[in-house]
């Protein structure tokens, strides 16, 4: 087979429940803080959430910000905030050639519910449904807002991927740079689910809804007592860009996106496969032409249910038992970021390869058995003896979906 | 409502719906379109606005009356002159 261009990663622009830049972030998990807080939302009523607190206004108009999305709007934040840390005018680019690839959970939940709510006011009237919600809740809204905010005229789309999402914005991104398609990608994922009451009332409905006395130990990955998810929104949008190109122009370089792999459990519409996600990490091993013991953390998808964090744990240890392999997650500290879980928890390890500690997941008071996993980073940072270079990241979501993707640190 | 009321109402109405424009300059009798940024959507919001804070039902074939400050308080003021004023955006 050809070989394919290589791809690196130039630029990152976030938005996380515990801080609106890289830098911010990443000492958040180093410092074990928590971005989950109360919430209320519509007949629900009180729970919890992770929710982001960047300036909307700006890059965007009060108008712009009213007539959008909260996923647009957090694409667009992330969008301008990933180009500029890529170090690139957008202004001076043929943006014809540039691609947006955003995963997301779901998207409409939001606008639906709050048209239904307001026409409900007008005893379902429809005269009153607004002309906005067909623009606010197709399935391309949000990459559609960042070519409207950036005049990127080039191939912009979301991927439906649930909860394995985010991998799957930044894995398209590569490929259309490989392909020759687009010349710069923005790609990872979103979400504003916590805008929608029916994600949290499903969660609850199914006894998968965290609970907890303290917001900040809600999500508790790992934990025995451990009883379920702390929905959460943010965003991640990575710049994408081919190697060659990023070194003619000596773009700072996070890492080489090295290997990736989507697949599917076809068993269940809810619970996850055990055997599933082992072929999904031996599948992105295989494509990044690397063994276990190469990787040097694993951050899981864990998101602090009872059977889904034995099942991963199970994966893991299938693998990577015997491996100097660390594993951690960061949904301890930020909840469900849903679409945008992918690539988000990938961007808080990233900064490994510099500073070379491994955050930890926090909040594990007493460690489940069937989660004891060798090199699992138990609520304070790590110093592995080796020098940090390969992560690979975990996303699976319903229906049986399955991504892992491999970032290894730049060599040229 | 007066007239004088009339225009604050719908100035109001513009001040939500186009938040970074400054309504308190509009012109009576110059298109509003050529005043500020208003595109057909915002347009559309304008008519849902009318109708969810005062009832009125302005009907397709109208929408042309609205053009103007002016053309809105001669359409609207025998709609609006048994209606109390609703602020929103210009509150306090």
């Amino acid at each position: 087979m050809r070989e394919l261009p290589r791809v690196v990663i130039t630029g990152i622009g976030l938005a996380s429940p515990n801080g609106d830049s890289l830098a911010q972030y990443r000492a958040n998990l180093l410092a074990g803080k928590s971005g989950v807080v109360p919430y209320t939302i519509r007949h629900v009523g009180e729970t919890y959430a992770g929710v982001c607190n960047f300036d909307p206004l700006r890059y965007q108009t009060r108008k712009e910000a009213r007539r959008g999305t909260r996923a647009g709007g957090i694409s667009i934040w992330c969008a301008n905030e990933s180009l500029k840390d890529a170090g690139i005018d957008i202004a001076t680019r043929d943006r014809s050639r540039v691609g947006v690839y955003i995963g997301i959970t779901e998207h409409g939940n939001v606008e639906t519910e709050n048209q239904i709510h307001e026409v409900a006011q007008y005893n379902f009237d429809l005269s009153f449904w607004s002309h906005h919600h067909n623009p606010r809740t197709v399935a391309n809204n949000p990459a559609g807002e960042v070519t409207l905010s950036l005049g990127i005229s080039g191939p912009a789309y979301c991927l439906g991927g649930a909860c394995a999402a985010g991998n799957l914005g930044l894995i398209q991104g590569m490929q259309m740079l490989q392909l020759g398609i687009v010349d710069l990608a923005l790609g990872g994922g979103v979400s504003e689910s916590i805008h929608t009451f029916g994600i949290f009332a499903s969660f609850r409905s199914q006894g998968a809804l965290a609970r907890h006395d303290d917001a900040a130990k809600a999500s508790r990955p790992f934990d025995r007592d451990r009883n379920g998810i702390v929905v959460s929104e943010g965003g991640c949008l990575y710049t994408l860009e081919r190697l060659d190109d990023a070194l003619a122009r000596g773009a700072k370089i996070y890492g080489e996106v090295r290997g990736y792999f989507v697949n599917s459990d076809a068993s269940d519409f809810v619970l996850p496969s055990s055997k599933g996600q082992q072929a999904c990490i031996r599948g992105a091993l295989a494509h990044a032409r690397l063994a276990p013991e190469e990787i040097d953390i694993v951050n899981t998808h864990a998101t602090s249910t009872k059977q889904g964090d034995e099942v991963e744990c199970e994966a893991i240890r299938s693998v990577f038992t015997g491996a100097p392999t660390r594993v951690n997650n960061t949904k301890s500290y930020i909840g469900h970021t849903m679409g945008a879980a992918g690539a988000l928890e990938l961007a808080g390890n990233l900064p490994s390869f510099d500073d070379g500690l491994v955050h930890p997941t926090i909040n594990v008071d007493n460690l489940d058995p069937a989660c004891a996993l060798d090199g699992l980073v138990l609520n304070e940072p790590v110093r592995p003896a080796r020098k940090i270079d390969r992560i690979l990241n975990m996303s699976f979501g319903m229906l049986g979906i399955n991504s892992a993707v491999i970032v290894e640190r730049f060599r040229n | 409502m007066t007239r004088d009321e009339i225009v604050i109402a719908i100035k109001d109405i513009i001040a939500t719906i186009a938040p970074d424009e400054e309504v308190g300059s509009l012109a009576m009798d110059v298109r509003l379109r050529d005043q500020i940024e208003l595109d057909s959507m915002d347009f559309l919001d304008i008519v849902m606005e009318l109708r969810k804070r005062y009832g009125v039902q302005v009907p397709e074939e109208d929408y042309m009356q609205l053009a103007t400050l002016q053309g809105c308080v001669d359409y609207l003021g025998p709609k609006l002159e048994s209606k109390s004023l609703v602020l929103t955006a210009l509150k306090g």
